[in-house]
């Protein structure tokens, strides 16, 4: 199969995993008893955070294997720049729908408990690895920058994941996704199929995003070694069209 | 059905920056694919 045509199953494939969660999450799935029609926030809350680890966890994988003299590759610089964009995108609207649930259940948008804390530095924290790429200098030099500055910023994941149990929080402790719920889940039924069949499709989008994201950034190096070699022909005409 | 005012405010922020950041991508990788020579362009950039 031609990576194009399989780009393209993959976005078709998310995108109809997506309309299927949200006719399940909206119409299928039973209202909570005590949250009522509140808890189908649930269904995408929680696959946008389980992707916002994936995503940063994959530009730590990758910063780790650009900083290995036997693995160093420009494109492990460029997965890592890709995915942690994505990972910033899934991040923030983990935090818009966290705050939106919050509102329905704690009656507040925003309160400074030690998950939503975390989150949010973690948030400002890959803003600024993002805008720290955008420097200019030797590219060698400025990638490991980039790697040594997102493994840095990395140490808050596992702070998020582990924050409802190292502090007393408002927010609940994790529903699917730690070493407990994992093998014994707290809700059943069509509720748990529809969380997975959301986390499945998210995963299909952010790879799809991911594999696109990362030829976006390959083709822009490509255009900007273009230019660069574009400029020096132009310069090198001038200097022979001068010294004549 | 409850909340519907916040459920719509959920699904549909996520869907749509969602969507709008997947037209972005596309879209820059099209307008970029552009200013290469046609013999170096890859089919994936379109």
């Amino acid at each position: 199969m031609r990576s194009e045509t399989g780009t393209r199953v993959l976005g078709t494939l998310a995108v109809a995993a997506l309309a299927v969660l949200a006719v399940m999450a909206l119409v299928v799935t039973p209202p909570d008893v005590n949250q009522q029609d509140a808890v189908r926030l649930f269904y995408i809350h929680v696959p946008l955070a389980t992707v916002m680890y994936v995503a940063f966890g994959i530009t730590a994988l990758a910063s780790v294997l650009y900083l290995l003299p036997r693995t160093r590759a420009r494109k492990w610089d460029l997965l890592a720049g890709a995915s942690a964009e994505i990972g910033v995108v899934f991040t923030g609207l983990t935090l818009l729908t966290g705050s939106i649930w919050g509102r329905t259940t704690w009656g507040v948008w925003w309160t400074w408990d030690a998950r939503l804390t975390t989150t949010a530095l973690l948030f400002v924290l890959f803003l600024g690895y993002l805008a720290l790429r955008r420097t200019t200098g030797d590219t060698d030099a400025r990638a490991k920058r980039n790697a040594i500055a997102a493994l840095a910023v990395s140490i808050d994941l596992p702070i998020v994941h582990k924050s409802v149990e190292w502090w007393r929080t408002l927010h609940q402790k994790s529903s699917l996704l730690d070493e407990e719920t994992f093998l014994h889940p707290h809700i059943h039924g069509s509720m748990y199929w529809t969380a997975m069949l959301g986390i499945g499709a998210f995963v299909l989008l952010f790879a799809w995003l991911l594999i696109h994201r990362y030829r976006l950034a390959l083709l822009a190096d490509r255009v900007e070694d273009q230019g660069l070699e574009r400029a020096i022909a132009e310069r090198r005409a001038e200097v022979l069209t001068g010294a004549r | 059905m409850t909340h519907v005012g916040y459920l719509v405010a959920g699904y549909g922020a996520t869907f749509a920056v969602l969507a709008a950041y997947g037209a972005w991508i596309i879209g820059k990788k099209r307008a970029l694919a552009r200013e290469l020579p046609p013999e170096e362009r890859d089919p994936r950039w379109h």
